[in-house]
């Protein structure tokens, strides 16, 4: 190391230095042992004058002492610095003027798993990077394309790192990476560069479990749908909050008050909302058969033109077509409050018999249920909203919590297909349970390799 | 509030101080429900829904039609946008009765779009991470009962059997976990609001009254 450190400053690698006595050369800062030795060794093995100095300095003490310290601290000093001149450079060797060693091994490869536009490169460290002259403060990395021209400059990283991704980038366009160790702002010397291409990958082996995870649980759904489908009594247990369903209709029917049916704010894409909907049908077909009037206002145009068509088909389905208003679900704003404001109104002036939040609220789930409940409605609530679901409880009649409002539409209809499905998700949670507590006795004796296989990426 | 306070609060007359007035007003206008329903919450009410839904519809446009459909199609040559905004024109068929039935492509693209999407994610998110997080490599009284919890709050949810015995006593354990769970969530969405109602007051009392620094 000292013999490059020496070349790389300009110097000879420590000449004379095998002159010197071995305890005398112990001394000298390997740092210094390339510059001229006799000059960096001189205050080592000629000490006196320093200590002459601090002599003097202790001596004086006192102001009075200054007038002579003064020029006697001159006739010390000039002579020694005369002499440092003359013999040449004995200062220091300035590490952060020096290369640093380039990171070895680069590799540019296509990002694994992904969709396509990223390129991911590896590195080795620079031996210098907190090792050897420990000097390298980053990496820089810097791209060409294939119209060629200056490199581009994409992202300066500190140092001890030896990954980057590059996203995004075009697809089948080959890339040419460079590495580059920099300390402070001398950079290293000779980093090759490196190609390669992106493109999207079909599989992502990083998700396998949720893969295997959905086709078991696939398998278990179609397994028992076929068992309910050939005429097995699949039982269920009963659920309070959805045996209460009828009921509420019912009671509205008996006072002539509408049913007020709110299906949270979520999207289509919300496994709540598609429950609630669910749900929607089988009070709808009630409501028909009854001959009440239902009340659904929307907060997601799209979630209306689908609560339309299921509330149609369920009057159809009752052979109460005539009954059926388009009016009865209608789009009200996608503003939370302007919505939440709007069915507040809706509860205090049609004063309905029975209000439904099914679906997932956020921060208006109180508002909605409080005014509900001042009323003197019956309310019935369902949500996976694990932040709202208190509200429900302390404010609804009837709550259903998270995975039961996944089972109402299933529970109600008592058809094969959702009674099926319902039971291949309570497998599923017994097989959960029994991998949770195989996965903890085993992480805890360090199996960990159990435990890896669920962690999605 | 005094006489002073609000007319050093309403003058000089700049768009600001009427903005902040407006939204005093209505706020009044929204919290007298508090004590019955009446024309200024009607009048509030109205008001936010329609400019809301204004709102939104600009946003939408911009968004969705602007932003997704003709400015990839017309100015970046993109054609796939183009087949979301033939079935977004189907559901236009909804206004004619006779054809309405095309509609229901459209929505079954959607539905099944979007369930599509979503269930890989829920099995990750909500089922996978969740076995993953119970399954912690450390022996503690917090990693039993997170083990305790699950196991107990998962057989609360088994339909297929009457809850008695071993299954009836834990998913006991399971609903006891989750009402304590909910009443931490309470209390602190409580929190959560009582702030939004502070920074309402602060609106009322500082910005609008000037009576707080």
């Amino acid at each position: 190391m000292d013999g490059r450190l020496c070349r790389a400053a300009g110097f000879p690698a420590g000449p004379g230095l095998a002159a010197l006595s071995p305890r005398v050369a112990s001394r000298i800062p390997p740092a210094l042992r390339c510059i001229a030795p006799e000059a960096a060794v001189r205050d080592m093995v000629n000490p006196r004058r320093p200590a002459l100095l601090a002599a003097v300095l202790r001596a004086a003490g006192s102001a009075r002492s200054l007038v002579l310290l003064i020029p006697l601290v001159g006739v010390l000093l000039i002579p020694h610095a005369r002499a440092e001149v003359a013999v040449g450079p004995a200062t220091p060797l300035d590490l952060s003027a020096v290369s640093p060693a380039p990171p070895a091994n680069i590799r540019a490869s296509d990002t694994p798993n992904d969709g396509g536009g990223a390129i991911t490169l590896r590195w080795d460290l620079s031996p210098d990077d907190g090792a050897g002259l420990g000097t390298v403060t980053g990496y820089v990395i810097s791209r060409v394309d294939t119209s060629g021209g200056e490199p581009m400059l994409l992202a300066a990283l500190g140092p001890g790192v030896d990954t980057y991704v590059d996203s995004p980038v075009e697809d089948g366009t080959p890339y040419t990476y460079f590495v580059t160790a920099m300390a402070g702002d001398v950079a290293s010397r000779g980093a090759g560069g490196t190609s390669a291409l992106a493109g999207p990958q079909w599989f992502n082996f990083g998700r396998t479990s949720v893969l295997v995870s959905i086709v078991g649980f696939a398998a278990l759904l179609i397994w028992f749908i076929s068992r309910a489908r050939r005429g097995t009594e699949l039982f269920i247990r009963k659920i309070a909050g959805l045996e209460a369903v009828d009921e509420a209709v019912g009671r509205a029917t008996e006072l002539g008050k509408p049913i007020l049916y709110v299906s949270g704010l979520n999207p289509m894409d919300d496994v709540a909302t598609l429950a609630a909907i669910n749900i929607l049908g089988r009070v709808a077909r009630r409501a028909a058969e009854y001959g009440s009037k239902l009340v659904v206002p929307c907060y997601d145009p799209m979630v209306m033109a689908v609560e339309q068509e299921v509330v149609k088909e369920a009057f159809l389905e009752v052979g109460r077509p005539d009954a059926y208003r388009e009016e009865m679900v209608f789009y009200v704003t996608n503003s939370q409050f302007g919505y939440t404001a709007a069915v507040d109104g809706i509860m205090v002036r049609d004063r309905p018999a029975t209000n439904f939040f099914m679906g997932y609220f956020y921060a208006e789930s109180l508002i909605l249920a409080e005014t509900g409940a001042s009323t003197g409605a019956i309310q019935i609530a369902g949500t996976d909203a694990v932040a709202q679901l208190p509200f429900f409880i302390t404010a609804c009649d009837y709550t259903l919590i998270g995975e039961e409002l996944y089972a109402a539409s299933a529970y109600l209809s008592r058809e094969p297909l959702l009674l099926g499905s319902l039971k291949g998700q309570d497998w599923a949670k017994l097989i959960l349970v029994v991998l949770a507590i195989t996965g903890a006795v085993l992480s805890v004796a360090r199996f960990d390799w159990f435990r890896g296989l669920f962690a999605a990426r | 509030m005094n006489e002073v306070s609000l007319w050093t609060g309403f003058w000089p007359f700049t768009p600001e101080r009427f903005a902040i007035w407006v939204g005093a007003i209505l706020t009044l206008c929204i919290y007298s429900f508090l004590y019955r329903d009446n024309p200024f919450y009607k009048f509030a009410e109205h008001l936010l829904v329609g400019v809301s839904a204004g709102y939104w519809a600009l946003i939408y446009w911009n968004a969705n039609i602007v932003g997704q459909l003709l400015v990839p199609v017309l100015r970046g040559g993109v054609l796939l946008p183009l087949v979301p905004g033939v079935l977004g024109l189907l559901m236009f068929t909804r206004f004619f009765p006779r054809f309405a039935w095309i509609s229901r492509y459209a929505i079954a693209f959607y539905v099944g779009g979007y369930a599509g999407l979503a269930i890989p994610s829920y099995m990750q998110a909500r089922v996978l991470a969740q076995v993953h997080a119970a399954m912690a490599p450390t022996v503690s009284i917090t990693a039993a009962l997170l083990l305790i919890g699950l196991i107990c709050s998962l057989l609360y949810f088994f339909f297929s059997r009457e809850h008695k015995g071993v299954l009836g006593g834990a998913s006991r354990i399971g609903i006891w976990f989750l009402m304590v769970g909910f009443g931490a969530s309470f209390g602190y969405t409580v929190m959560a609001r009582v702030s939004l109602l502070i920074g309402r007051m602060q609106f009322l009392f500082r910005d609008w009254l000037g009576l707080i620094r």
